[in-house]
């Protein structure tokens, strides 16, 4: 095992795919054993990013290094040491939960009584005993997500990389593959997504758009930096309520589509305010704490509505279900 | 590197049994094909003065050989759209082992089936000594090699059933049906005639027919058909095992 400060340090890593740049000189650092995110829209590079530290595509430019290894040179020694779950199932839906898990195995040169032990214990964590000779054609896709982390981890491996792994997968669903993630202390994970609460689930976040990094921290402190409180109003005329707001009341208010916002301190003293005096043009009015989301906004003035519309409902999100 | 060989090809294997149509159609398509030929022509088509169900026989074991290459191989673009080859593609495996445990599937599966169907050759009066049985199963295994490795090569290179299939049919039919599978070529086209000794096909074919009925009018000598079938084996199963090796931005489709 290598003493490595970092499981994995990325230099401006630039991809594209013929004329199309996916990654436009991305950087950035995961510490061991921590759980590192990857938020952003379809589009954004994350999968990309993903393939690239998976060794699925070759390094075009910049350089990165995993768990101290060449990212462009040693791809046969990290691979052994890396788990990757990808979004779409690599998991055989015509064999059974444990014949997957035994080609696995092999693929990453285990076999014999070690194995069928290693095996036995990751059923045992993914609760999937009961169902090892199921055809994995047969499992739900929840379950058919778990038998792909157990495999990610047969090999007991120092990172897993799950790439939108809980993408079409209930709340529940979602919360089991994860219990069965967080049993596996000593792994650092590096997982992509587009849905806000998963991204929560991260010690560090990074924000991706356009094939850059537009935000990285812990997500509680990115929020926090957002302020305590963000109102939020839609209107029909958005941009005619903003101006008003900025004559009438003196408040600057950002102006996304048919949604205003204002982030400033105590707008919550703001809301009778604004109800008073123009309580006819607001459709509706809310007055939250800042959410990932809202750092996403703040930082690319976007919103992730694009991605409910693409993703179904695992990925829809409180602003987009309006 | 030989686990992950012994463990994609026992999944050939498994997922072969599994599915029984594919098992049913493997076992009774080349006895419906050899039937209906041999039957329709059998009073007016006497090849070399052969009868035509005896001719038709080592065409059909030819026939069997890629058939069932076509149809194991092409699971190689079902695996890729499935997501299941990027898990081997991040492996930390020799891609060469990849092609190898795929190529090697399917060898065995038409291996088997011709086996199979060589054995039910003195039911239907093509009959046949130990040594040529064992000689005849010896070319059908390298033949098998041989196509396996081409169908392999090209569903690594292709993104849908629906091209391979077109493929199969624009390049791979015209080749089982020049090769003298079905009926002889000596008083062919000149231009067809040509194109037979360029088909890596008909030496295979002429293998076939040296090693079960001691040779056929028409046909090269059985030492220029076992070193063109070797030749093709070789050069496809090299084709195969150079195309996954190299990594690309396609790997990530």
């Amino acid at each position: 095992m290598s003493n490595a400060p970092f499981a994995v340090a990325v230099r401006e890593v630039t991809f594209a795919y013929g004329e199309r740049q996916a990654l436009a000189g991305i950087s950035f650092s995961v510490a061991r054993g921590s759980v590192h995110g990857f938020l952003g829209p379809n589009g954004s590079g994350k999968s990309t990013l993903f393939k690239l530290l998976s060794t699925l595509v070759p390094l075009q430019q910049g350089s990165a290094r995993i768990l101290d290894l060449d990212l462009a040179h040693d791809t046969a020694a990290i691979r052994r040491r890396l788990g990757v779950v990808f979004q779409s199932p690599a998991v055989d839906k015509k064999l059974s939960v444990r014949e997957n898990l035994r080609y696995g195995g092999h693929l990453y040169g285990m076999s014999g009584k070690a194995l069928e032990v290693r095996i036995d214990e990751l059923l045992v964590h993914a609760d999937l005993q009961d169902r090892q000779r199921d055809m994995v054609g047969e499992l739900s896709g929840g379950l058919r997500r778990r038998v792909e982390v157990a495999k990610g981890l047969l090999h007991k491996p120092e990172i897993l990389l799950l790439d939108e792994a809980s993408t079409g997968l209930d709340p529940a669903a979602r919360r089991s593959m994860w219990a069965l993630l967080k049993s596996q202390s000593a792994v650092t994970v590096l997982f992509t997504t587009h849905l806000m609460d998963e991204a929560a689930e991260a010690d560090h976040l990074l924000l991706l758009d356009q094939g850059r990094v537009v935000a990285e921290g812990a997500p509680r402190a990115l929020m926090r930096d957002l302020g305590e409180q963000i109102l939020e109003i839609q209107s029909n005329n958005a941009t005619q309520l903003a101006s008003d707001l900025q004559t009438k009341l003196g408040v600057t208010a950002s102006v996304f589509d048919d949604l205003l916002r204002i982030e400033v301190p105590n707008c919550h003293e703001l809301v009778p305010k604004v109800m008073h005096s123009f309580g006819a043009q607001v459709q509706r009015l809310t007055l939250q704490h800042p959410t990932l989301e809202d750092v996403f906004l703040r930082k690319t003035g976007k919103r992730f509505v694009a991605i409910a519309k693409d993703k179904g409902s695992g990925g829809k999100s409180r602003r987009s279900r309006r | 590197m030989m686990s992950t060989v012994r463990s994609l090809w026992h999944r050939e294997i498994v997922r072969f049994l599994r599915d029984r149509p594919r098992v049913t159609g493997s076992l009774l398509q080349p006895i419906i094909f050899w039937l209906l030929f041999s039957g329709a022509l059998h009073g007016s088509f006497k090849p070399g003065g052969q009868v035509y169900g005896e001719y038709f026989f080592a065409g059909t074991l030819a026939m069997i050989a890629l058939f069932t290459a076509i149809f194991s191989t092409i699971t190689v673009i079902e695996d890729r759209k499935e997501g299941f080859l990027q898990g081997v593609l991040v492996a930390p495996v020799p891609r060469c082992a990849i092609a190898l445990g795929k190529i090697l599937g399917g060898t065995t599966l038409g291996f088997s089936l011709g086996v199979f169907f060589l054995l039910l050759g003195p039911l239907a009066g093509v009959t046949y000594s130990p040594m040529q049985g064992v000689a005849t199963a010896a070319v059908l295994f390298v033949v098998c090699l041989s196509v396996t490795g081409l169908g392999f090569t090209m569903a690594w290179l292709m993104d849908s059933t629906a091209g391979y299939h077109g493929l199969m049919m624009v390049f791979l039919m015209p080749m089982l049906l020049l090769s003298g599978a079905f009926f002889p070529m000596q008083d062919a086209h000149p231009l067809l005639a040509w194109i037979q000794w360029i088909d890596p096909l008909t030496y295979g074919v002429g293998a076939l027919r040296h090693t079960l009925h001691g040779g056929a009018p028409g046909i090269p000598s059985i030492s220029v058909c076992l070193a063109g079938t070797m030749l093709f084996a070789v050069l496809t199963f090299g084709l195969g095992t150079w195309v996954v090796t190299r990594r690309s931005a396609r790997d990530a489709v």
